[in-house]
């Protein structure tokens, strides 16, 4: 599959894509990644493009991906967030699209805390849809950000061992990699306490673990998922104290994986809740790649649904 | 004034009726029913060769919205919904503004029903003053005025103690207590149900056990307490048992199922992307729930058939899924449902599908409707098994279109209904 092969008009989530696409996805922002090395970070490929972000859930590291992925692709880009916007006013959600649309861009990056606004709108909207978020359902470009990283590092993702740990139930960039692991051959595990894991997961295709150093125990791919301190106040875990505890990645715990795994962690990091300082900082931490690696599949998802043909210029 | 009903094949379950039957009404009554009755002098006659006749359909749960939601819904567009969808006889829920915990209010809406004449409308008295969970309800003054029941639909009876004495009091006037079963802590923030499905979306989840929990502290309270408790809307297979094991003790327990938990699962809100009409409460269950309420229409665990009409304006539907209110419409497209879904696969007879909408309704509400027989109200309703019709919510007498059901193919259609001994026509 090529460039030219590409079709869709939406970047909703994993789930639907095929390996083909993902692939192709992760190929094209290889070609995207050493824009970042040059002197002028800068290509015209979406000269003359308009991207909205209308991010309704507060996002720093994810906006600002976009916002530069967009700066270099030379696309005219526009930023629009909750606060004093018109859905404070009681617009629904469904007019202030419309009233976006109305300006006519070419691609809307949505963040919703509700699962389905990306596919509401995109349903809605004439513009290309980027789900850069919906609630605990999806986060796609995390994933794939994810997986060029993996793929960089073990040159393949088939026949990996990936361990998510932590606040499964909520994390849609659980459920992002799952489905995108899961296509590409890798073997995945979950782990997390037994009130922050969902029901049926196994259906997911996925090994699921109450424990966490049988759950890391030869994996290739160690990744901590952010705690929500704020969850405590839902019953779910009773301090971050008893969290670390159990569930942290420690530099001893790292030791049941096999030497070479990598850590992953999708940010921002609670240090010393989720994972210990010199593990974070440490030889196998692959953390500040993941955001690197961002910007650059972020310009591939961008280009490709763009529908821009033009080979990178 | 007379009326003949004549040449039809009356399925009347109660009366242990099914076969050739020519019904007479006289001065709103049935006068008789036989074989075949020749027509008295300036008798109209309605020739209902080719149809079903059945006693007038009852649908034990709507939600009419007025007073106060007239934008969603009012009683006359409601009892024309009803009419349209082959019912003479509808229970509303009190969740209206204000709320029906008063007899001005009961008073108000057994007037405006009759004064639209489309269908007969009971109305369900609420628990507690205000549905706020706290203190009971004047219900012998609403009782007196026609309240038939007693439930806060839409709100749990949370409270031990409050429920406890809900179903001392309710004794006093012969009426059973409609539970809207639902454990708050455990469904939460919850917007589908809780199981694979959710887990894929991502969405908060309300688990069965959030139902299972309240039915049983109630049956717990029922065997002590004594009177009538009725599950509205039962959702779970664990419920259903719970209901029959309680039966089977004794309790005087019953209760209702709707056509959308029978027909869909939890996998229609994936499989529609997030369509905010398939978003009710409770939730579309398991496959495996959805099997065991089927096996339980046909075992004679459930009572009823009710739609849980819950008319909602098109704008409050239109926004993300977890934004979006619970209910959809039910009122036009049950009969259909039921006669092509339930009844022409063999999941129940035709029999048992007209007494979970006639005879189990009427019972539980101590109905005088529901079979027809010399004395009892003239109502009626034809039906054609083998009309073909698509849903279209545009043609909806409701005015509420938040059915997940548009677009289906169904044979078997009502096709007018008889109150009083007069047919209804709606304008």
């Amino acid at each position: 599959m090529n460039a030219e092969s590409w079709h869709r008009k939406d970047l909703l989530g994993i789930a639907d894509l095929s390996p083909e696409e993902i692939r192709l996805i992760l190929d094209t922002a290889e070609s995207f990644r050493e824009v970042a090395e040059r002197p002028i970070k800068k290509v015209p490929t979406l000269r003359g493009k308009t991207v909205i972000n209308l991010f309704f859930e507060s996002s720093t590291r994810t906006r600002s991906s976009f916002e530069i992925a967009e700066k270099r692709l030379s696309a005219d880009n526009m930023n629009f967030s909750t606060s004093g916007s018109a859905l404070e006013k009681g617009e629904s959600l469904v007019d202030t699209a419309l009233n976006l649309e109305a300006m006519s861009p070419d691609l809307v990056v949505i963040r919703h805390r509700a699962p389905g606004v990306p596919h509401l709108l995109a349903a809605r909207l004439r513009s290309g849809v980027i789900n850069a978020g919906d609630g605990a359902h999806e986060h796609p470009t995390q994933a794939l950000l994810d997986a060029f990283t993996i793929r960089r590092h073990k040159g393949r993702l088939d026949g990996l061992t990936v361990t998510i740990v932590g606040d499964i139930e909520h994390s849609r960039v659980v459920r992002s990699n799952i489905h995108l692991l899961t296509k590409m051959g890798s073997r995945v595990r979950v782990a997390g306490p037994r009130t922050m894991l969902p029901p049926a997961l196994e259906a997911l295709g996925v090994e699921v673990h109450t424990e966490l150093e049988p759950a890391i125990a030869g994996a290739d791919v160690v990744m901590m998922l952010r705690i929500q301190l704020e969850r405590m106040n839902r019953k779910l875990f009773p301090s971050s104290r008893e969290y670390f505890q159990r569930f942290a990645l420690t530099r001893e715990r790292l030791g049941a994986a096999r030497e070479d795994a990598i850590v992953m962690h999708p940010g921002p990091m609670n240090r010393g809740v989720e994972i210990a300082s010199d593990v974070a900082d440490g030889p196998q931490s692959v953390i500040l790649e993941q955001v690197a690696a961002g910007v650059a599949v972020r310009m591939a998802v961008l280009y490709l649904l763009s529908g821009v043909r033009e080979e990178e210029g | 004034m007379k009326l003949l009903v004549r040449g039809g094949r009356l399925v009347d379950p109660a009366a242990g009726r099914d076969g050739r039957f020519d019904v007479l009404i006289e001065g709103g009554v049935v006068a008789s029913v036989a074989a075949e009755i020749a027509p008295p002098a300036g008798c109209e006659v309605v020739d209902a060769t080719g149809l079903v006749v059945t006693p007038g359909l009852i649908d034990m749960h709507v939600h009419l919205r007025e007073p106060g939601h007239e934008y969603k819904e009012t009683i006359r567009t409601g009892t024309a919904a009803a009419a349209a969808g082959g019912f003479t006889s509808v229970a509303c829920m009190a969740n209206t503004a204000p709320v029906n915990d008063e007899r001005a209010v009961t008073e108000f809406i057994v007037t405006e029903a009759a004064r639209h004449g489309f269908a007969r409308v009971h109305p369900v008295g609420a628990i507690s003053k205000g549905m706020a969970g706290e203190q009971l309800t004047e219900m012998g003054e609403m009782a007196a005025a026609g309240a038939v029941a007693f439930s806060d639909d839409g709100r749990p009876v949370v409270d031990t103690e409050l429920m406890r004495r809900a179903l001392l009091y309710a004794q006093h006037f012969g009426r059973p207590i409609l539970q809207h079963a639902q454990d708050l802590f455990l469904s939460g923030n919850g917007v589908m149900h809780e199981g694979e499905w959710s887990t894929r979306l991502g969405l908060p989840g309300i688990p069965g056990l959030a139902e299972e929990v309240m039915v049983a502290r109630d049956l717990l309270l029922l065997a002590e307490t004594g009177g009538r408790y009725h599950v509205m809307h039962l959702s779970t297979a664990r419920c259903l048992e719970l209901v029959r094991e309680g039966k089977r003790r004794g309790l005087g327990v019953t209760c209702e199922v709707t056509p959308h938990h029978l027909l869909l699962t939890d996998q229609a809100v994936a499989d529609t992307t997030f369509s905010t009409n398939v978003k009710m409460n409770p939730p579309l269950r398991s496959e495996a729930d959805r099997q065991a309420l089927l096996a339980g229409l046909a075992d004679g665990t459930v009572d009823a058939l009710a739609s849980d009409h819950a008319p909602h304006h098109a704008d409050e539907k239109d926004v993300e899924f977890s934004a979006a209110p619970f209910g959809i419409v039910g009122l036009e497209t049950m009969v259909s449902l039921g006669l092509d879904r339930l009844v022409r696969p063999g999941v129940i007879g035709l029999g048992r599908f007209v007494e979970l909408l006639t005879a189990g309704p009427a019972r539980i509400l101590g109905l005088e409707t529901g079979t027809l027989a010399p004395g009892r109200p003239g109502d009626l309703t034809l039906l054609a098994l083998d009309r073909e019709v698509t849903v279209d919510p545009a043609t909806f007498r409701s005015k509420g279109r938040n059915t997940p059901f548009a677009g289906w193919k169904l044979r078997g259609a009502p096709v007018g209904t008889i109150l009083g001994g007069v047919p209804v026509r709606l304008p």
